[in-house]
């Protein structure tokens, strides 16, 4: 550690009073940050990651409050600083980044506006020389046109330019210490690196330091230079990027590792040891597919004038795509944000109607069917489909148990107030929910909890295909594993066939047989997920795996 | 912008049109019959009958609704039994006289709500938040005539700060040459400030009478739309970045709390112009809702349904005015309209 840190947080408590008495967020926490360093905070939710950046900058919100501990910056105290001085220390000598870039700027305001306001804020630019520092503050993070994208507002900007702009707004001061807090969860990969390498690249050559909070131990070792792993408020290990892959200290932090998916690892591989061993594969169905899609495709019609007489071209989500599924087999579906990999898993789940091609499923066409009146289908309770938001995708006035019922009340599959009830506890064993936690709601019960419900309740009208749209993208890695491990298993144990949307690469390599990758609406390749992922064939597969973080091992 | 407009402007026809045949209808059934009522107690059947022939009112409904139509297309509202005079000159002459009212009611009560409703949201928990709750609470739960009733008697009565309340100037007084046709204004512009002050002590407890009522819904606006902005990322963004206090509040917060404000400043609007045919009974104010209220009791159809057909056509304009400034306000409006 260096004689003179330039952060130097030692002890630090932070209280959140809260309605069941207070809650320490974050307990004795001591982390040193040298001038020019790098340093990773790695931890899942309720770690307390978050929360101890926050009290650096002292922007707790009103419940929250530093209750122990010193936090200096270059010799100056910020817990006894006035509220006063702490406003001239934000932005021009401490800056942050948040996460999800476009909600964090003001979506009213004119991005080149924003940054000049951090800049008169701080003194850094008059009326005559703002408007030229914003955009030269957007040049330098490499914004293309940067005198065009200083009238944008945020909503006409992409989320990795609007993560730029937030960017260049926090380093406009030229500050000596850069906060980024998970800077790049929602983001695509490919825009990921982009982003990472801008940051990195611009902290280097100013010589700043700069903390990067992340829940991604491959990102943050990648990009940084020493990490400190947290764990429900606490600190359970620092140590330098580099050692800690090959010889991580403390369980936590080896718990940790062997969730994240990676080159080389399989899905068992994921659980910490012990864990039974998968079920043998079961022999996929030969013969006619489960699911043939072929030309398929969406438009969107462009919003016309009233008085305007002329259309305009229909933006096409998805361009005449032909694949298959097999009986018992998964395939992912993998691209970026904007590629119509959750448009076409919508038309396959009959919930949008396709504008030309057909949806061959169990050899019934299926496509013709309005999706307005696919829900009285014979087929529906045979496709199903497990949400992105485990929290969102469950009505919060339902318990548990009600929410498994849901599609056995409406499919009529199980009649009887017990009956239900049975098949809702079979159920919950079968997807490992404790079945006293069955007359839980969903805001009494975890996201791990919350999760193992949405399964459940898609697999309980027994469907044949079940379309699963990023089930773990809102979940911690320790509780990736366990989910993506149990789907696994009841595939094996149910004979169904999954079709697995995600931007994740290294998820969709342990869960699917075979990936598609689309782009811009169509297909770029496709075929056994080993091959494409070890020799891709297609430049755009290739970028895509080499935008995935690889740490030093 | 000006394709905007016209869109609008095309979607409220189908709405206007809807007004017309309603209007008409309803005043048709309802219980009552011109005819007898302006004949008199004591006129004889042959009398009554008469009268209807002359007003057309023996006519098949179809026939009359065509008449109807095609006077409305020349701005001919028809004529007025009571007053005797063209319902569009009425209505000139006392739609000013409402608009102004409301119009003044509203600003008083945008001035007192939203910074109540900002203060409350700022300091969640403190004296001002629990102000503004009684005086939310208090603004809706009390009827306007009582209100009304209660400024005059505290004001007019027991303290003799207010003049009577007996319309819009005191009789002693002459208006204002005519432009505007809003007293306050016209006699500032004549820069007869005698008369403004009598204009202005006269609107003062009717105008306050209807702020009180509006106050409510735009208080409580403001603090929920406050509430929520200021728990928003980009105010943190903000707060991070170092701006100052007043600059996250005003700028980043408060201007994204006006959405739902404007929103619910038409609905008020509305709710003004109901509120308003009381307020003008309780001050003698001569407006458009006692006229209105007048020629209904007295079955009198052609007040009534030029009253009506005003009173949309000025919902139509407010809401259009409502989307402009939302337009104004939010560039993500502006994109897709």
């Amino acid at each position: 550690m260096t004689a003179l840190p330039l952060l130097a947080i030692r002890d630090l408590t932070v209280e959140f009073a809260t309605r069941r008495g207070t809650v320490q967020a974050v307990r004795q926490v001591d982390v040193s940050i040298a001038k020019g360093e790098t340093v990773g905070i790695v931890g899942e939710s309720g770690s307390g990651k978050s929360v101890t950046s926050y009290a650096v900058m002292r922007i707790l919100d009103r419940a929250g409050r530093i209750a122990g501990g010193e936090v200096g910056f270059s010799g100056i105290d910020l817990r006894a600083a006035t509220e006063r001085q702490m406003r001239d220390l934000r932005g021009r000598e401490i800056s942050m980044i948040f996460q999800n870039p476009r909600a964090a700027l003001n979506p009213i305001r004119k991005v080149g506006h924003q940054i000049e306001d951090v800049l008169r804020q701080h003194a850094e630019a008059g009326s005559g020389d703002a408007k030229a520092k914003a955009i030269a503050a957007l040049e330098q993070v490499k914004i293309a046109r940067p005198e065009e994208r200083y009238h944008a507002y945020p909503f006409e900007l992409s989320g990795g330019m609007c993560q730029r702009v937030v960017i260049a707004l926090a380093l406009a001061c030229r500050p000596q210490l850069l906060i980024a807090d998970e800077p790049t969860t929602g983001l695509d990969v490919t825009t990921q690196k982009a982003v990472m390498d801008l940051v990195t690249g611009l902290t280097r050559e100013r010589g700043m330091a700069t903390v990067l909070i992340t829940h991604d131990l491959g990102l943050a070792a990648t990009y940084c230079d020493r990490i400190v792993v947290m764990e429900q408020g606490r600190v359970v290990e620092t140590a330098p990027a580099a050692t800690i892959f090959r010889a991580p200290a403390h369980a936590y932090t080896r718990r940790l590792m062997q969730a994240t998916p990676r080159p080389g690892a399989t899905l068992r591989d994921l659980l910490p040891e012990g864990a039974p061993a998968a079920a043998p594969e079961r022999a996929r169905g030969a013969g006619a597919p489960l699911l043939a899609v072929s030309g398929l495709v969406k438009d969107y019609p462009k919003a016309k004038s009233l008085l305007s007489r002329k259309a305009a071209a229909p933006f096409r989500a998805v361009d005449s795509l032909s694949f298959t599924v097999a009986r018992g087999e998964s395939v992912g579906l993998v691209g970026e944000s904007g590629c119509g990999k959750s448009t076409t898993s919508t038309m396959v789940m009959r919930l949008l109607d396709p504008t030309e091609g057909s949806i061959v499923f169990s050899g019934e066409e299926i496509g013709r069917v309005p999706a307005a009146r696919f829900a009285r289908h014979p087929l529906r309770p045979k496709i199903q489909m497990v949400f992105q938001d485990p929290t969102e995708s469950l009505n919060p006035r339902w318990t548990a148990a009600r929410a498994i019922a849901d599609p056995l009340l409406r499919f009529r599959t199980v009649q009887g107030g017990e009956a239900i009830r049975a098949r809702c506890e079979e159920l919950a064993r079968l997807v490992g929910l404790p079945v006293d936690l069955l007359d839980r709601f969903p805001h009494q019960l975890s996201g791990g909890q919350k999760a193992r419900v949405g399964i459940a309740r898609a697999i309980a009208p027994s469907p044949d295909l079940v379309i699963l749209d990023e089930p773990t993208a809102a979940l911690d890695v320790s509780v990736q594993a366990v989910v993506l491990n149990l789907l696994a298993d009841l595939k094996q144990a149910l004979g169904m066939s999954y079709l697995f949307v995600s931007h994740d690469l290294q998820v969709v390599r342990l869960l699917c047989d075979r990936v598609i990758v689309m782009r811009a609406g169509g297909i770029v390749e496709e075929g056994p997920t080993a091959e494409v992922l070890e020799a891709p064939k297609a430049e755009y597969t290739r970028a895509l795996l080499a935008a995935i973080p690889r740490p030093p091992v | 912008m000006l394709r905007t407009l016209l869109d609008r402007l095309a979607t409220t026809l189908p709405a206007l049109a809807g007004v017309v045949v309603v209007s008409f209808l309803l005043t048709r059934v309802l219980p009552g019959d011109t005819a007898a009522y302006f004949a008199g107690p004591a006129a004889t059947p042959q009398a009554i009958a008469q009268i209807r022939t002359e007003l057309g009112l023996d006519r098949p409904l179809p026939e009359q609704f065509a008449r109807y139509v095609a006077d409305l297309a020349r701005g001919d509202l028809g004529r007025s039994l009571t007053t005797g005079q063209p319902v569009t000159v009425d209505l000139g002459a006392r739609l000013p006289a409402s608009a102004e009212l409301t119009l003044v009611g509203l600003a008083l009560a945008l001035l007192v709500a939203v910074p109540l409703g900002v203060a409350a949201a700022l300091r969640q928990g403190s004296l001002v938040d629990h102000a503004c709750r009684i005086v939310a609470t208090a603004g809706v739960s009390l009827p306007v005539f009582f209100t009304g009733l209660l400024l005059v008697y505290a004001f007019y009565f027991v303290l003799g700060w207010a003049p009577a309340p007996l319309g819009r100037l005191d009789a002693f007084a002459s208006p204002p040459p005519t432009r505007t046709g809003f007293f306050l204004l016209d006699s500032l512009m004549a820069g007869d400030i005698e008369t403004f002050r009598a204009a202005l002590a006269q609107i003062a407890l009717p105008g306050l009478t209807l702020a009180i009522f509006a106050l409510a819904p735009i208080a409580r606006i403001t603090r929920a739309a406050m509430l929520a902005v200021l728990a928003a990322d980009f105010v943190r963004t903000a707060r991070a970045a170092g701006l100052s206090r007043r600059r996250v509040v005003v700028t980043y917060a408060l201007r994204n709390a006006m959405l739902p404000v404007v929103t619910t400043l038409g609905m008020v609007f509305s709710f003004l112009l109901g509120a308003n045919v009381l307020v003008e009974k309780v001050f003698a104010w001569p407006g458009v809702g006692s006229y209105a209220v007048e020629a209904l009791i007295a079955s009198d159809f052609a007040p009534v349904q030029g009253f009506v057909l005003a009173m949309a056509l000025l919902y139509t304009v407010l809401n259009l005015a409502i989307d402009l400034a939302y337009g104004l306000i939010d560039p993500r409006v502006r994109e897709a309209a």
